[in-house]
């Protein structure tokens, strides 16, 4: 029994239009169809947030949502966030220097929570960051050094945005 | 030189760009869903797969019977297969046969075009179960009339062993003090956020299979796959793509791999399972409960004259490994304490539920958990404080090395081979300002509000052996490659083995390339398991190193005409130390050596020993468990209307030996404590009578997350251990063995004024409130 769809979005600025099955979840559209395995599943039940990605800006768990969900929307992964493959994001080189992550599984999920988080909380402190990290499991890193990598991050975003303003 | 230098891991997961065993994509690929068992007990009395094979997409669907043509046998054999006196029926099967022992035992598998039709199947497939009763709790199991948990036994109890050492009833005698504890230890399951998987893909040119799984123990997986399915060696090539936190879950090879590798020869096709969290609860390896019951006999100076009583470990329905999880509980109780006599006595007990092996610190945190307990007891009947009391009780630096009067598994002695467990209790005591506790504890309650602080030391066992290996070479191309056994999983390993290597080459961890989990690049090895690999592989790479360090030097020396003590290996080049102008690159010196057909190997010196390639294998036997120690003190706050407990301060003062990279030393401390705090105060795995799971999805099941937690503020001694040439001890499980009894001790002190004992974890809010409530009302 298969009920397709035709859906059309962007995923990191690239568009795309695919047939898919409207059972389908985002996540396995986004990991198998189109091949940004970045996004991760670990519960597929909406607890762990690996799977996070940005819909329209929005933070939303992409094994909750169906592809066709999708159709006319754009989406965001971990695989958009560096601008090039020299360059990290500013939030990505953090996590290396401040050792913000272990096994790397739950990461891609915890970056996209963050990004759409700093864009909105230019001086976060760390109450606000654990707040907010607090709908992502990490059973690595015992979150000190994700928080750490995040507060620097924000330091650091700040500067930038400072700079080009 | 060692230092924190950043992760050579990190870059390719920052990008999404990581390997995981999910992201394996295959042409032709079908994708395995298991029927599993809904029932703890039953016997099957038929298993219909007619519904689901008419399900467009449906490829097939196998049972044992139709897995048989290609298996050597019905039964896993069993791990660890030196474990003495077992029967021979206890492992699991690779699908069920005739009976069912616990909810999610794998029944059959279903075979699709992808993971949703392969599903759709297996809510078609028709089994016929007749329900049996269920042996639950394993206290009730050890009763004459309980039912049995698998209808093969007789009884439930599956071994009964001692440890011990001295004269205890001596002791006892002597003692101006027995001081008794009645203690229940949970521990869940070790829940990786990437679960477990396999796929499998039959080569279309040699007669060969690739398993890819995501493992702990690629060399093993190979060993049990090559046994199951009677092929050899050469005919199986299994590794472990980047692995997403293992734990102590990805350490045994599952039914459920044997069946993706049958099942991919037997269909000549890849085959695929990847399991979801549900799956994970259900079915993979949990580390469950013990019940102690101890007494401790102390002189009227709180010295430990000695220890005794009883454990009851809850093995599930079946024994994959052996008895290693509580046999380190029963050798681990001592800890870092003089105890000159100790008795107990271990009954492993069959129950209905999925089998137990460790979970990261392997039995060594229950341990720690009875003995903290005990000390705090003594402390409080004798109106001691509860330093005093360890510090009394403390082996001391003087008594270093320290031979227990117990042996390992493996037979060889246990030995405390360095450390100073007295400072590194002072230095966590002087940190986390436990002097001045009692006149802020005593201004928080009469704010109304209830704090206390808990210490608890702790020891740990690493570097397990018997062995590891590694290969360090130099190519042509000038890369230079560490081949190992060992398995990352997420402890930043490979960083670390390349630290090593490129210490002894004079080159930057970034320029190694480490290759692991992969049966092709290496011969053996044993993976990751014990905080054993900064140990045992750190070592084996960095003797393997230190041989082509060598060979390299001697090629540059008779490539530059001069004597080997002027040459230096610095920035990926061979220098000439008396004429810098004369360097050779790596790539260089290894083509010089690669030969060159019909000619001698260095064409231009007549008088060359050098020989072919630079190239090194290397394997480190540790002679005996270099144990690294810590001291943590907790302070919390409990909120006595809600029974809410809210870490304020948490320090640890670790040593675990010569720290490669301190960075990734504290996030394995940290990671490590916060898998303490979840089994301290959240985690549980629980089951109702009839042995059904109710604690199967994560808003059920609580791990920690952000916001419960608080960072370590961590010291780190570094006592060198005289067991490897490193001087290192391992880390990975260290976080979590104190972590329980000093929130324990912690939470007892807070509620000093209720008179609250902790003798259980998880310490739930419920159980709190309850304990509250009934000393209130009994105070009244």
């Amino acid at each position: 029994m298969t009920d397709k769809k035709q859906i059309k979005l962007t995923v990191n600025g690239v568009a795309y239009q695919r047939e898919v099955e409207t059972r389908w979840t985002l996540a396995d559209f986004l990991r198998i169809d189109l091949g940004l395995t970045g996004t991760h599943l670990g519960c597929e039940h909406g607890v762990c947030g690996a799977c996070t990605i940005l819909l329209n800006g929005h933070t939303a768990r992409s094994c909750l949502l169906l592809a066709v969900q999708a159709d006319g929307q754009s989406v965001a992964t971990v695989e958009g966030l560096a601008d090039d493959d020299a360059d990290l994001h500013p939030l990505q080189q953090a996590f290396i220097d401040h050792h913000g992550l272990q096994c790397g599984f739950c990461t891609p999920g915890i970056l996209m929570t963050l990004v759409e988080y700093m864009a909105d909380t230019p001086e976060p402190d760390e109450a606000a960051i654990r707040d907010v990290l607090s709908g992502h499991l990490c059973r690595c890193t015992g979150y000190q050094g994700i928080v750490a990598a995040a507060m620097a991050a924000a330091t650091e975003l700040k500067r930038i945005a400072a700079h080009d303003g | 030189m060692m230092d924190s230098v950043p992760r050579i891991e990190d870059p390719a997961l920052l990008r999404g760009q990581g390997r995981f065993l999910d992201d394996i994509q295959l042409p032709d690929m079908l994708h395995v869903a298991f029927v599993r068992s809904p029932h703890a007990h039953a016997v099957i009395r038929g298993i219909d797969k007619q519904a689901a094979l008419e399900v467009p997409g449906v490829h097939t669907v196998l049972t044992l019977a139709d897995l048989s043509e290609v298996l050597t046998g019905e039964r896993l054999p069993l791990g660890f297969g030196k474990a003495a006196g077992l029967p021979a029926d206890i492992t699991p099967f690779v699908l069920c046969k005739d009976e069912v022992c616990f909810v999610g035992e794998a029944v059959a598998a279903v075979l699709a075009d992808d993971r949703y039709i392969a599903e759709d199947g297996a809510g078609l497939v028709v089994v016929d179960y007749d329900p049996l009763p269920a042996a639950v709790d394993c206290r009730d199991a050890m009763a004459d009339d309980a039912p049995v948990a698998r209808q093969a036994n007789t009884t439930n109890l599956l071994a009964t062993f001692d440890v011990g050492y001295g004269d205890c009833s001596d002791a006892f005698h002597r003692a101006d003090h027995v001081i008794a504890v009645a203690l229940k230890h949970h521990r869940g399951g070790a829940h990786p956020i990437e679960g477990r998987g396999a796929v499998a893909q039959p080569s279309p040119i040699e007669d060969r299979l690739t398993l890819w799984t995501s493992t702990q123990m690629a060399h093993e997986v190979r060993a049990l796959v090559v046994k199951m399915l009677g092929c050899d060696e050469a005919q199986l090539r299994v590794v472990a793509p980047d692995v997403g936190g293992g734990f102590g879950a990805k350490f045994l090879t599952y039914p459920e791999e044997i069946v993706v590798a049958a099942a991919a020869r037997m269909l000549a096709r890849p085959v695929k399972w990847v399991e979801d969290r549900r799956e994970h609860f259900l079915s993979a390896i949990q580390n469950r409960d013990q019940y102690w019951n101890l007494e401790i006999a102390v002189d009227h100076r709180a010295r430990i004259l000695g220890v005794r009583g009883e454990m009851i470990h809850d093995q599930g329905a079946y024994t994959p490994q052996g008895l290693n999880l509580p046999q380190n509980s029963a050798l681990s109780v001592t800890g870092p304490y003089v105890v000159p006599s100790y008795q107990l006595n271990v009954s492993v007990v069959e129950t209905n539920k999925v089998y137990t092996i460790p979970v990261r610190g392997a039995g060594y945190p229950e341990a720690a958990f009875a003995m903290e307990r005990l000390l705090d007891k003594v402390a409080r009947e004798l109106g001691l404080d509860r330093a005093e009391v360890r510090r009394r009780n403390l082996i001391t630096a003087d008594q270093m090395p320290y031979e227990l009067h117990l042996k390992a598994r493996s037979g060889s002695p246990m030995l405390y081979d360095s450390g100073d467990f007295l400072e590194c209790q002072a230095q966590a005591l002087a940190a986390a300002d436990y002097d001045s506790f009692p006149t802020r504890q005593d201004a928080a309650r009469a704010d109304g509000r209830y704090i206390g602080i808990g210490i608890a030391n702790g020891v740990k066992g690493t570097g397990r052996g018997p062995f590891e290996s590694a290969i360090v070479r130099i190519g042509r191309s000038g890369q230079v490659f560490v081949h190992t056994a060992a398995m990352p999983m997420g402890q930043g390993i490979a960083t670390a083995l390349a630290q090593i290597c490129g210490e002894s080459l004079g080159i930057d961890a970034a320029a190694v390339r480490v290759i692991a989990g992969d049966t092709d690049a290496i011969s053996m090895g044993l993976g990751g398991f014990a905080s054993r690999q900064t140990v045992t592989a750190g070592s084996a790479v960095h003797l393997a190193a230190e041989a082509v360090r060598d060979q390299a030097i001697d090629i540059a020396a008779m490539l530059l005409k001069t004597t080997p003590d002027t040459i230096v290996l610095k920035d990926g080049r061979a220098w000439d130390r008396d004429r810098p102008e004369q360097t050779l690159t790596l790539g260089e010196l290894a083509e010089a050596v690669a030969g060159v057909p019909g000619y001698s190997l260095i064409s231009h010196t007549t008088t060359s020993d050098a020989k072919p390639g630079l190239e090194a294998t290397r394997i480190f036997m540790p002679e005996s468990l270099a144990y690294c120690n810590g001291c943590h003190v907790a302070e919390v706050a409990v909120d006595i209307d809600t029974g809410a407990v809210t870490l304020l301060r948490y320090v640890v003062v670790n040593d675990s030996g010569r720290l490669i990279n301190p960075m990734i030393a504290n996030g394995q401390l940290q990671g490590g404590v916060v898998h303490g705090i979840g089994n301290a105060l959240f985690e549980k795995m629980a089951f109702d009578k009839n042995g059904q799971p109710v604690t199967t999805t994560f808003a059920e099941y609580l791990l920690p997350t952000a916001t419960e937690v608080i960072d370590c503020e961590i010291i780190n001694m570094q006592s060198p251990s005289t067991l490897n040439p490193l001087g290192v001890k391992g880390i990975g499980e260290a976080g979590c063995v104190p972590a329980a009894a000093a929130i324990a001790s912690a939470v007892e002190d807070a509620l000093t004024p209720f008179a609250v004992r902790i003798d259980e974890i998880p310490i739930t809010p419920e159980r709190l409130v309850e304990h509250i409530h009934t000393q209130s009302s009994t105070s009244r």
